[in-house]
């Protein structure tokens, strides 16, 4: 439940209410579901003509806040006047779309439909619920890193995944309250402890930090994982192909520990907007969160005093990994079958496409090589050349590992240790292998 | 005989409305309650992901044990539960009786009191998060400034602190419990004779004996509901908790804890319906105790 607000489609929500009348509707949608009624495909229009001779086909989108609503719709627009096909549009709204991806992809799906890369991708064409699209990666491949390249694969080999857009994490910070602190990028482990007990010292909280919502923690537990153990391990960890209970997993947390006096040690009570707040009013040093964070600095003078830099590095591949979550389009079964489909995705996969898109919602950055970065703020370059200059991309943790893992095993045990610092590794392992096996 | 002479006198049309009275809630009560249920305690036997009918496995007692032994956040939801049982039965509960005596009383603008005791019993769950986020944020928070720790490291997070969060929780379940209580009870009140009163105050009671020894007893049927409605309101204790944090850090209710495992893409329906099935078994042990305690007594009693 938690995870989408990072979503940077997601405004900010001061209360959440609005996810409990979710949950209900979602239970109600569950009870019905359970009875043998695919919901969705209510709502999803009659199927696309397989191969027919008009060239139609319907998209599923879980774009439904404004801006990316009207971005793909542009995406679409231009879609079916390069193509002459027709597009159906179903937006459901984001929450919902997650919360009941099970019975959607289950049901009758639309053709081709918005979700991320990662694990969270890899799942379901485990499953057999999607369409390889090797064919289409074919025609596209050269516009995509190596890295994005391996975040579309399956667990087969085959590609599934178009990426559209992505954002890095970092730190950000204030240039402004640096200089004038005199305050230096930290490019190693050490340098960050050094330069947060200085903070300190000058009574400012050296790093924003912000659980109430349970995910946030999960991107420095990543960071120290990945600088720690490598990209590898963090992936391998993630599918639980490897063990929790083992010293390299107590070593992140160990490491963690020493940066645990440094973060807002109020973290448990707020939301990531709240830390942004402190941050744009030099309450906080740095933090470390993904670049959906400038969406909270509405006043242009914080926002172009806004820069950021990688996680530094600790023991191994430097700062070679980024954690940039790919969001993009998957094609279901069904839509495999349908070629108009396929074009569809193959668009999306071009510059072009990806520039109609970043011309309505500039907040992301467009993930082929070749789109237009002539409008984008220094910022925006700068979360795209850590992108695009990295060997490794992760995800998320909640995107990299299984969502019931994410959720209901990593949430608590993440608040519990950033109260008291400490964390029992044996039980994550027989929580995780119960957890998978039931999968 | 006479019976069943009295039975085939129903016309044919008698026969149908019957038919579909009976028929159409035992309908709905079967599709809406005892099917999903029976459901929930069969599914908490097997490992399912909630995608194919043909993935569901067998488990055996696998997820009651692993609810039991490896869940972390369940025990906690086990105490949160009986603390929130205690508080609402010996502070809330007491305090909506209290409420309802004093405005029984021929106060001035008594009604103008109702309302405003009942007001948060209607209000939506967003207005309850808004006013007691007002009151409880560490930075602006009205509590805060009365105890004069805003804005320094001394203020207290209300509902970050998993020591205290869960008291800033009951205190907020009470405004909104007390105010129902109240109202049962003010009904309750009005319902009693008047003579009894008068026949008490007659042989020399005061009005703490009045109350106690025969208000009170007279208000049996109203206690009843009430006890029960307290327990009820305790076990599914949600959204509050909720609004707050979605019931982690120090906030475990069983309640939340099945909708984390069985709602979403974190679904792991196995975990979920064992939680939902352990919470149905702890419902009903308190509730069909006290009503064959109460209804037997009763029985015995005519």
């Amino acid at each position: 439940m938690d995870t989408r607000s990072r979503s940077s489609f997601s405004p900010s929500r001061p209360l959440p209410p609005i996810d409990r009348r979710t949950v209900l509707k979602t239970l109600g949608l569950g009870a019905v579901g359970l009875a043998g009624v695919p919901l969705l495909s209510a709502c999803t229009g009659g199927a696309g003509p397989a191969g027919g001779s008009s060239k139609s086909l319907t998209f599923g989108s879980s774009a439904s806040d404004d801006v990316p609503k009207r971005a793909y719709q542009a995406v679409v627009d231009a879609f079916q006047k390069k193509e002459s096909a027709t597009v159906t549009v179903n937006t459901v709204s984001h929450n919902d779309f997650q919360n009941k991806i099970n019975s959607y992809l289950e049901g009758s799906p639309d053709d081709a439909f918005t979700w991320f890369a990662g694990y969270r991708m890899q799942y379901y064409a485990g499953k057999g619920l999607l369409a390889p699209i090797d064919d289409v990666w074919q025609q596209i491949g050269s516009n995509f890193s190596d890295a994005l390249k391996k975040a579309s694969t399956g667990p087969d080999g085959k590609m599934y995944f178009v990426p559209n857009y992505n954002y890095p994490w970092g730190f950000f910070y204030r240039k402004s309250f640096w200089s004038e602190k005199g305050y230096a990028v930290p490019t190693t482990f050490d340098e960050l402890k050094t330069l947060a007990a200085k903070m300190k010292g000058d009574g400012i909280i050296p790093i924003g930090f912000a659980d109430k919502d349970g995910w946030p923690a999960m991107g420095t537990f990543d960071y120290i994982n990945m600088r720690l153990n490598g990209y590898q391990f963090h992936v391998d960890l993630c599918a639980h192909k490897e063990s929790w209970n083992q010293p390299k997993v107590q070593a992140v947390f160990d490491t963690w520990k020493a940066l645990l006096p440094y973060q807002d040690p109020g973290a448990l009570g707020q939301t990531w907007q709240d830390a942004a707040q402190f941050l744009g009013q030099k309450k906080t040093g740095m933090y470390l969160l993904g670049s959906f964070v400038t969406q909270q600095f509405t006043d242009k003078t914080i926002l172009d005093d806004i820069d950021f830099f990688p996680f530094p590095a600790i023991a191994v591949e430097g700062q070679d990994a980024i954690e940039a979550p790919i969001d993009g389009l998957l094609l279901s079964k069904k839509g495999g079958q349908n070629q108009t489909a396929k074009d569809f995705l193959q668009f999306m996969g071009t510059p072009e496409a990806q520039n109609t898109y970043y011309s309505i919602d500039s907040s992301n950055i467009a993930t082929a090589k070749g789109a237009d970065t002539s409008k984008f703020t220094p910022l925006n370059k700068k979360c795209a050349d850590a992108i695009a200059n990295a060997k490794h991309i992760s995800q998320f943790f909640d995107r990299d590992a299984l969502p019931a893992m994410a959720n209901n095993v990593m949430i608590p045990a993440l608040q519990s240790f950033i109260k008291d610092g400490t964390v029992d590794i044996k039980n994550l392992e027989s929580q995780a292998a119960s957890l998978y096996a039931a999968q | 005989m006479p019976r069943i002479r009295k039975v085939r006198r129903l016309s044919t049309r008698d026969k149908i409305v019957l038919t579909a009275m009976v028929a159409i809630p035992t309908l709905i009560e079967l599709v809406f309650v005892w099917l999903p249920t029976l459901f929930s305690i069969g599914l908490s036997f097997t490992r399912w992901n909630g995608l194919d009918l043909t993935d569901i496995h067998p488990a055996g007692l696998a997820n009651y044990q692993y609810v039991a032994q490896n869940y972390p956040p369940f025990w906690p939801a086990v105490q949160h539960n009986i603390l929130w049982l205690l508080f609402l039965g010996i502070i809330a509960t007491p305090l909506g009786l209290l409420l309802a005596v004093l405005l029984d009383q021929q106060i001035r603008g008594s009604r103008i009191y109702q309302s405003i005791f009942f007001a948060p019993v209607m209000l939506s769950l967003a207005l309850v998060g808004a006013i007691w986020q007002l009151f409880y944020q560490r930075d602006h928070g009205l509590l805060n400034f009365l105890l004069g720790t805003a804005g320094t490291p001394a203020a207290v997070d209300w509902f970050g602190d998993s020591n205290v969060n869960i008291w800033a929780a009951l205190v907020a379940a009470t405004w909104r419990h007390a105010g129902y209580v109240m109202l049962l009870y003010l009904a309750g009140l009005k319902g009693v004779d008047p003579a009894l009163k008068e026949a008490a105050a007659i042989d020399g009671a005061n009005a703490y004996q009045t109350f106690f020894r025969v208000v009170f007893p007279a208000m049996r049927p109203i206690n009843i509901v009430i006890v029960v409605i307290t327990i009820i309101e305790s076990l599914r204790a949600f959204d509050i908790v909720y609004v707050i944090n979605r019931g982690t850090n120090g906030l475990e209710l069983i309640s939340a804890l099945v909708i984390q495992n069985l709602v979403g893409e974190g679904q792991v329906i196995g975990v979920g319906s064992a939680l939902a099935t352990i919470l149905l078994v702890i419902s009903l042990v308190p509730i069909i105790f006290y009503l064959t305690r109460t209804f037997g007594k009763e029985a015995k009693e005519q």
